[in-house]
């Protein structure tokens, strides 16, 4: 190749030059005061931190006796306190369960489809979005009212008094599904595009899987982080929820608060900010769930990052409402 | 292997060899049968007819679109023909779900799953097939012992370079003894030097086992360096089916000429007796003569041309490259005709830029075509 390949020498005769390209010479870099950062956070802070201060003193000083902390002493005893956290977990993870068994399959089944299906899921999920709770709600008590009169004669009748049952209402799981149904997506959907699903799942199949072991063991361990990160916004939600389970006369832990802010105002405002640390508490759990051994993030840690960090910046949200407002933990509207 | 289980179709187990264990292997005998699979109006497969012979490695080649990656698929079972029918040892595999397929297939991603470390990876299937833990890790080494990994079990994939998760996926696919490996341009994702490496090994593997491969690629080097036999595919059909050196030295058609190596297509007259005037030579023509005689194109490979330093030659040297032992001397004919003779490197010394040179085509047989309507002032074809 040497005929081919001009070489470029070095003068003969002078001195020899050295071709090595010079280094330029190195400003050094102006340490500009980063005084805006340190604002920044600061009037962040003040804004996350003043309300949940504000709150706690609120719940710990009570006007001519003192720093009391009765308000948090008497919330296990409390009436209804327990049956109401109990059901609003109950509902969350029968949520859960019922939004990820639809949405999974459906998301990994898009993948592998044809493509034009995905922008109709896609649209399907993100309804409940634009479509206001108490919309939905008065959509689901006209349902509950008119099926029993036309109903009443069939064995759909119990189905209706069934899903409306007190101790754990069917209805409830299912409204709040639809709400939970666009952050599922979004999680799952971020999960699912840092994975090459059908590559994965011919890899799979040819191994001798059956599609059920695909997704079992192949899809939803890819999925850790951002099932973690679905799970813990439908977790906030329901236990935020207050607009649809007030409407449709049920108990659960929001309503619990809303009702007892009456008479116990400080018991109330104790019970939002323990209700925020729960949260958090759990979103702590998820993340370690969802991250798992170190060696298998990269499969979708980046792309779902997004989910699993959106639930800390909901769950401030959640109890940071104030003495007067529901404890509303939605990650979005209400 | 001696460890490898079994596959559970149900169908007796041909006798094969481990020649890395000493035992004898015969392998799988793979046939398409009029196979025919279209995508809307585009029609990847149009009538294939192809055997794979027992323990051959045959490279399925072809230009993009061609159809071998469908007929590969086809046979893993992730697509399913319009028509016709794949036989595995004279079983009709047609209907045969992927995952019951007993057929061995590396991907060009790798395609390893994220989530489990290379030994995990490896026992993936026989895991499925509910295989002891004890049995599916001794397998596992083994195989990485094989593809020469045997520290690596314990990494993950995004842990492994790209040639080290290939060799991965290839133990995966050797783990449940598969009837036929099918290996989907395994090595395009690889950079130069680890893809030579891989190449040798694959074959080395692939002969010690003994396994029936199917081989698709688009790489002409890949599958002449590799394969037994070398199917050319275009536009869904076999357009030739030969060893390589036959492939490359008496090529069935035009496409085949000029897809395989590189080569000259050079104007010439057919003289009605069987052979063609071209270059001021008359050389016997091979195969099919186009009916109605007249001008044609004659197809004759670099190595075909002899030329020489000549100040009374009709061509003139545009660039000359040293290419080791030969050098490839790229030439101007008379009417805009350009070609490539390669020349022992010693013979082309005198053949320097602008040179006058006499150009002779080496006497013997070549395939000549209908004459293209409008010649290309670049008409040697370089796809080597």
């Amino acid at each position: 190749m040497a005929a081919l390949t001009p070489v470029s020498r070095p003068p003969v005769s002078g001195p020899p030059v050295s071709t090595a390209p010079v280094a330029a010479p190195v400003k050094p870099a102006r340490r500009r005061p980063r005084y805006w950062r340190g604002a920044v956070l600061t009037v962040a802070g003040l804004y996350f931190l003043t309300p949940l201060v504000s709150s706690f003193v609120f719940t710990v000083h009570v006007p001519n006796q003192g720093v009391t902390f009765a308000a948090y002493s008497g919330i296990l005893s409390a009436d209804g306190f327990t049956e109401s956290l109990f059901l609003s977990l109950s509902l969350a993870c029968a949520t859960i369960a019922l939004a990820l068994l639809l949405v999974v399959p459906a998301l990994v089944a898009v993948r592998l489809g044809p493509p034009r299906l995905r922008a109709v899921v896609e649209i399907v999920c993100m309804l409940p979005l634009v479509v206001p709770p108490i919309a939905l709600v008065t959509g689901i008590a006209t349902v509950l009212r008119w099926g029993p009169d036309h109903f009443s004669r069939t064995p759909l009748y119990q189905t209706f008094l069934a899903v409306q049952n007190e101790s754990f209402p069917v209805v409830l799981v299912l409204a709040y599904t639809v709400l939970a149904l666009p952050f599922v997506h979004r999680s799952l959907d971020a999960g699912l595009r840092a994975v090459d699903v059908p590559t994965l799942v011919e890899a799979a199949r040819n191994c001798g899987a059956g599609r059920l072991y695909v997704i079992l063991r192949v899809i939803l361990p890819n999925l850790r982080s951002s099932l973690a990160g679905a799970s813990f916004l439908t977790l906030a939600l329901v236990l935020g929820e207050y607009t649809v389970a007030s409407l449709l006369g049920f108990r659960p832990f929001a309503v619990w608060i809303v009702s007892v802010s009456g008479a116990e105002a400080r018991m109330s405002v104790a019970v939002s900010l323990l209700s925020l640390l729960i949260t958090w508490a759990l979103l702590l759990v998820l993340s370690r769930a969802g991250t798992g051994s170190s060696a298998a993030v990269p499969a979708a840690g980046p792309s779902t990052a997004p989910a699993a960090t959106t639930p800390a910046a909901s769950a401030p949200a959640a109890s940071a409402g104030g003495p007067s407002t529901a404890p509303t933990a939605v990650p979005g509207k209400e | 292997m001696s460890a490898l289980p079994t596959a559970t179709t149900g169908r007796p187990e041909p006798a094969r060899t481990d020649a890395a264990h000493g035992r004898a292997a015969t392998g799988a005998r793979v046939e398409f049968r009029s196979l025919r699979r279209a995508f809307g109006p585009t029609v990847a497969l149009d009538g294939l007819d192809l055997t794979a012979g027992p323990g051959e490695l045959l490279a399925l080649l072809g230009p993009s679109g061609c159809g071998k990656t469908t007929a590969l698929r086809v046979l893993a079972g992730f697509e399913q023909p319009d028509s016709g029918e794949v036989l595995v040892d004279g079983e009709d595999i047609t209907r045969i779900p992927a995952n019951r397929r007993d057929a061995g297939m590396v991907f060009q991603s790798y395609s390893l799953f994220p989530h489990l470390n290379a030994r995990d990876n490896v026992a993936f299937g026989l895991r499925v097939r509910k295989v002891s833990a004890a049995e599916r890790h001794a397998t596992a080494a083994e195989l990485l012992d094989l593809v020469g990994l045997p520290d690596h079990g314990g990494r993950f994939p995004h842990q492994m370079s790209g040639g080290q998760q290939q060799r991965v996926a290839l133990a995966r696919a050797l783990a449940l003894r598969p009837r036929v490996l099918l290996l989907d341009e395994p090595l395009s994702a690889l950079d130069a030097k680890v893809r030579l490496s891989l190449r040798e090994e694959i074959r080395r593997l692939q002969l010690s086992l003994g396994i029936t491969t199917i081989f698709v690629t688009h790489d002409q080097e890949e599958a002449l360096s590799m394969a037994d036999r070398v199917a050319v595919l275009n536009a869904g059909r076999l357009e030739q089916c030969a060893p390589p050196a036959e492939l490359y030295e008496r090529p069935a058609t035009a496409f085949v000429a000029e897809f395989v190596g590189t080569m000259n297509r050079l104007p010439g007259h057919l003289t009605g007796t069987g052979s063609v005037e071209v270059a001021g030579a008359t050389l016997p023509v091979d195969g099919e003569i186009p009916a109605g005689g007249g001008p044609v194109d004659v197809l004759i490979r670099p190595e075909g041309i002899r030329a020489e330093a000549d100040p009374e030659g009709t061509a003139t040297v545009v660039s000359a490259s040293f290419l080791g032992s030969v050098t490839r001397v790229l030439l101007d004919l008379p009417d805009g005709v350009a070609a490539k003779a390669d020349l022992p490197s010693r013979d082309a010394a005198d053949l320097l830029p602008g040179v006058r040179a006499r150009v002779t085509p080496v006497p013997r047989p070549v395939l000549v075509v209908p004459a293209a309507p409008v010649r290309e002032p670049s008409a040697g074809k370089a796809a080597a």
